[in-house]
């Protein structure tokens, strides 16, 4: 017993890195306060150590403290994920000037990013439903904090508001259908509901609720749609570099867990020729279902972003979209569209952030929000415009960038399953996404800058950021057969 | 046949030459416009000097089409390949180009289009640097489309031309240049995402097997999805006949129609062309139209041929329609870039119908066509750039007598005109000619009342002449400088390829002549 603790011990290391990270933050916050930015550097350095660790366990594949959580390709595609985007974005933070009058709480601000960071991780790896639970909840009690974390802010903290009131239904919906499903199978990891469910559940009904209700819980940490109605909110009033943790890595997190619970648990355990039948559970067709929230997110995300005008908003609403672009490959199931959910998460984190930074840059230099004070904007920085146009253009999923590829393998995968009238229904919302992004791109070019606006500049470790965003967006789009290997290759997970 | 130069292949080098300027572009300083004119000229003259050699050592007796082998300068490489895991087959996306009959005009139109646009962009002088970037990304995105074989390839290059399309309409344009550009980025774009799903559906129901290891691997090679024996067996487009390939067709028509532009897709061209400055209304009419019925002739025939004949009789009348409606609407206008624009459709129209016929003689006169349309309205587009530089007007009404100011000027536009108008000698009346005589074996009645077009197609003409070059001249334009070198240098090339393919249109009709008897009669044997 104390060996198999003390092994699994060895292969949670990352996570462990990160607690310790988290303890150093709190004591070098008491010590030395005075240093703004070394929480900041103490934060990067626990990421990358963490990142390190999770390299090491690629190949892995064990189940580890019995059962509770799983080291595998899998997770290790996951984390590595989430630790590229805690990194970029503890990058963002030591250059967002709307911390700047917080400097003396940035102690408090990395403790609670570093918790998230540990709740995000663990999500990635949890296959037992307690732990799951347990993982999202560390996840969402830290970002409710962060996102309310410019206090002196009226929309700051109604958007924490709502965002509580909203996670904490909703995780008590979970919590219940939890309670519910493991009532039913008698199980608390997935493998054993599998199990169970392989056998036959006598109580279909029961069983129907708790996995609808589940899907209340996870739908709300997808932020889809009709479980999306904090996101604008949140996004809008937190710092733009929590928004931008919450429209990617948490997003990530949520994505890593939502496919393993359901390929696990759903799938009949035959074994390796993963069919991406939904027959385990019978009375609901919970391909269409899943298929029509995609739909709704696809078509609510995109239309209502047509109207916004407050970037953050619009990318808020964008992200729903782009949930609902994703969530299509989970409705079909199949390796195909699981790989493609992961391609395209991949290739998202980069464009996304890239698009939350040039907002961010802008909001630092020319102090504006609102897409109509782009206005002339690519003319005072044609460096940001220029990236702001490719990310957006990624987003949109317009060739040779990222997000066309990323567009074509889920579009791919749905055809390939026959699923026209989804892929009919992205289609033509990508055609409408379009036009909002375009819109940033209008105002930053088509309009001169008034005469007595400078010239915006950037410093070194600005450009490098940009420029470690901007390079793989595009690069991914000419060239993606990394990604798309690395992707495959982590298609493994533990149980099959 | 292969050509190569330092080892890389000349059609590679014909592609991807701009994107080398480009590069030239942006290293150089804001501040030294003639070094960015001259680096985006000395690129596109290469890509003439290359389309010459093409044309020159082009075997004209090769087929193409769907042989793979008869295709000429063709270079392959492996682009993406990821190797079989269990549960999907093997994915295969290559670099594949190469030209036969159909596309040796286009990369000739493109690459002289191209080099003409520069020459007539020379006075721009709003943003230098960000203009010639974007036309040069402009240009390969253009030639990529006629030599890619790959319909990944053809996909990307394809999309690549609207980004910067956008900007240059939307940055350099007239007054409504932001409506005009958003428009015609949002049909496009339709297009375009209705081709991606055509794609992705051909590629999951074409499947090959590979000679040398036997697997069955997944392709985007066009070349193979036009093979019946190669579609797999209930993939969504396999079968013949079947609805699914009907919709695939009209998914792919569409996008093409919206290009080319054909009725009820067309009204995105009147705003561009109108709005669009100079250089890029001569690119837009002179090459990027021809990529719609040049992609309808490159995938939907060859692909599709059930399905194509299926429809055909829709696209000849569709046809009809473009060309009666475009000469009417080019008669009521009184802007002079608007009524060329509606003069396109109606032009474009005949294009339609010759291929429609599905005959040798109706296919080579609607190629030819679109070559000879290429030439004919970046003279006449020109023509209007020219008065524009020197009045800023563009209204049929504010001008008159100009023969007399600018007798030069005045001759080169005028053969253009009569060009239009389909004038014996010149060569727009060779490729009208075969196009109808096509037509007209095929479908009698849509080809009597096309013809009509023609009567109301001199009759704008005619009147647009009368109105601007004769009469008098209104007392505020006197004093109008004729053309300058460099503007003679424009319009000389054009206006000589007008009057030697009408006199001798042997030398272009037989570069292409036995691609496209081959391909009517792939599809004809495919389709009846």
């Amino acid at each position: 017993m104390v060996e198999e603790t003390l092994h699994s011990i060895s292969l949670y290391l990352p996570e462990i890195v990160i607690v310790v990270t988290l303890c150093v933050i709190i004591v070098a916050d008491l010590v030395v306060k005075s240093q703004k930015q070394v929480a900041a550097w103490i934060m990067l350095g626990g990421l990358v150590i963490a990142g390190l660790f999770v390299m090491l366990q690629s190949g892995t594949v064990e189940s580890i403290f019995y059962d509770m959580a799983a080291v595998d390709p899998f997770a290790v595609f996951f984390k590595t994920l989430l630790i590229l985007a805690g990194i970029f974005v503890v990058l963002f933070s030591m250059k967002n000037r709307e911390l700047e009058a917080y400097s003396l709480r940035m102690g408090e601000y990395y403790m609670l990013f570093a918790g998230m960071m540990l709740g995000m991780m663990m999500m990635a790896g949890a296959t037992n439903l307690l732990l799951m639970f347990l993982a999202l909840e560390v996840t969402s009690i830290s970002s409710y904090v962060l996102a309310g974390f410019t206090k002196s802010s009226l929309r700051s903290s109604e958007g924490s508001m709502k965002y509580i009131i909203y996670g904490a239904v909703s995780s008590g919906v979970m919590l219940y259908g939890i309670s519910l499903l493991i009532g039913v199978t008698a199980a608390t990891d997935i493998y054993a509901i599998n199990e169970a469910l392989a056998v036959g559940v006598e109580q279909t009904l029961i069983l129907n609720i708790s996995v609808l209700m589940i899907i209340v819980g996870l739908g709300f940490k997808i932020a889809v749609v009709p479980f999306h109605f904090w996101a604008p909110d949140v996004y809008e009033g937190a710092p733009i570099t929590i928004a931008a943790l919450l429209a990617v890595a948490s997003k990530i997190a949520a994505f890593a867990m939502v496919i393993r619970f359901f390929s696990v648990s759903f799938i009949d355990s035959g074994g390796f020729s993963v069919t991406g039948t939904w027959s385990a559970i019978e009375g609901i067709h919970w391909d269409v279902l899943l298929g029509g929230m995609a739909a709704l997110a696809m078509i609510v995300g995109n239309l209502t972003a047509l109207r916004q005008d407050n970037i953050k908003r619009m990318l808020a609403y964008s992200s729903i979209a782009h949930a609902g672009y994703i969530l299509m490959g989970l409705v079909i199931l199949t390796s195909e569209g699981l790989t493609s959910i992961m391609i395209y998460l991949f290739i998202y984190l980069f464009m996304n952030l890239g698009a939350f930074y040039v907002a961010m840059l802008f909001m630092n230099k020319a102090g504006t929000e609102s897409i109509e004070g782009y206005k002339g904007l690519g003319h005072r920085s044609p460096l940001a415009g220029v990236a702001m146009t490719i990310f957006l253009v990624s987003l949109t999923g317009l060739p040779p960038t990222g997000g066309f590829v990323a567009k074509l393998y889920i579009f791919g995968a749905a055809i390939s399953a026959g699923w026209i009238w989804l892929v009919a229904i992205a289609g033509i919302t990508t055609v409408i996404s379009l036009f909002y992004y375009i819109r940033v791109v209008r105002n930053m070019y088509f309009f001169k800058p008034d005469e007595n606006d400078a010239a915006i500049e950037f410093d070194f470790l600005s450009r490098v950021i940009l420029f470690a965003l901007l390079i793989p967006t595009l690069l991914l789009g000419l060239y993606f057969q990394p990604v798309l290997e690395f992707a495959r290759n982590s298609m493994l997970m533990f149980g099959f | 046949m292969e050509l190569q130069i330092l080892g890389i292949g000349i059609l590679t080098w014909i592609v991807f030459i701009p994107i080398v300027g480009m590069i030239i572009v942006l290293l150089l300083p804001d501040k030294n416009r003639n070094a960015i004119r001259w680096t985006a000229a000395v690129a596109t003259g290469i890509q003439v000097i290359l389309a010459g050699v093409i044309f020159a050592v082009f075997d004209r007796t090769k087929l193409g089409i769907n042989d793979a082998e008869s295709f000429q300068f063709m270079e392959k490489f492996s682009w993406i390949t990821v190797e079989a895991v269990p549960w999907v087959g093997r994915i295969e996306i290559n670099y594949f180009v190469g030209i036969d009959g159909l596309s040796v005009l286009m990369i000739i139109l493109t690459s002289l289009i191209g080099f003409i646009g520069v020459v007539s962009s020379w006075n721009i002088d709003k943003m230098v640097k960000g203009y010639f970037t974007l036309y040069l990304l402009l240009v390969t995105g253009m030639m990529g489309v006629f030599v890619a074989l790959d319909f990944f390839l053809f996909f990307i290059f394809w999309e690549v031309m609207l980004l910067p399309m956008y900007f240059l309409i939307g940055l350099w344009g007239g007054p409504r240049r932001e409506y005009a550009a958003i428009k015609f980025f949002l049909y496009t774009f339709v297009g375009g995402i209705l081709m991606l799903l055509t794609m992705l559906a051909l590629y999951f129901s074409v499947a090959y097997t590979d000679p040398a290891t036997g697997q069955s691997v997944h392709t985007f090679n066009i070349l193979h999805m036009m093979n019946p024996a190669n579609y797999v067996e209930g993939g969504l487009l396999s079968g013949v006949d079947t609805t699914w390939r009907y919709v695939a067709w009209m998914a792919l028509f569409i996008n093409f129609a919206i290009k080319i532009p054909l009725f009820p897709f067309h009204t995105w061209l009147p705003d561009a062309h109108v709005e669009a400055p100079t250089p890029i209304s001569v690119i837009l009419a002179g090459v990027l139209l021809k990529l719609g019925t040049y992609g309808l002739l490159r995938i939907n025939f060859p692909i599709f041929p059930d399905a194509t004949v299926y429809f055909i009789y829709f696209m000849a009348a569709l046809g009809m329609i473009s060309i009666i409606y475009g000469a009417f609407c080019a008669m009521a206008q009184d802007d002079f870039k608007k009524l060329i624009a509606y003069s396109s459709i109606s032009h474009m129209g005949i294009v339609v119908l010759g291929i429609a016929a599905l005959n040798t003689q109706g296919m080579v006169g609607g190629v030819l066509q679109m070559f000879n349309h290429g030439i004919i309205t970046a003279v006449l587009f020109l023509s209007v750039g020219v008065l524009y530089d020197r009045t800023q007007k563009r209204g049929l009404y504010d001008f008159g007598g100009i023969a007399n100011q600018m007798p030069k000027y005045t001759g080169l536009a005028m053969i253009g005109m009569f060009a239009a108008l389909g004038l014996p000698g010149l060569n727009g009346f060779v490729s009208e000619l075969f196009s109808f005589l096509g037509a007209f074996e095929a479908y009698r009645w849509i080809t009597i009342i096309s013809v009509t077009g023609i009567i109301i197609t001199a009759g704008y003409i005619l009147w647009t002449i009368q109105r601007v070059y004769l009469g008098k001249t209104p007392e505020k334009l006197t004093n109008l400088n004729d053309l300058t070198p460099r503007e003679i240098l424009m319009f000389v090339p054009l206006i000589a390829l007008i009057i030697l393919l009408g006199i001798y249109p042997a030398p272009a009709i037989e570069l292409m002549n036995s691609s496209l008897s081959h391909l009517v009669e792939f599809v004809r044997i495919g389709g009846y």
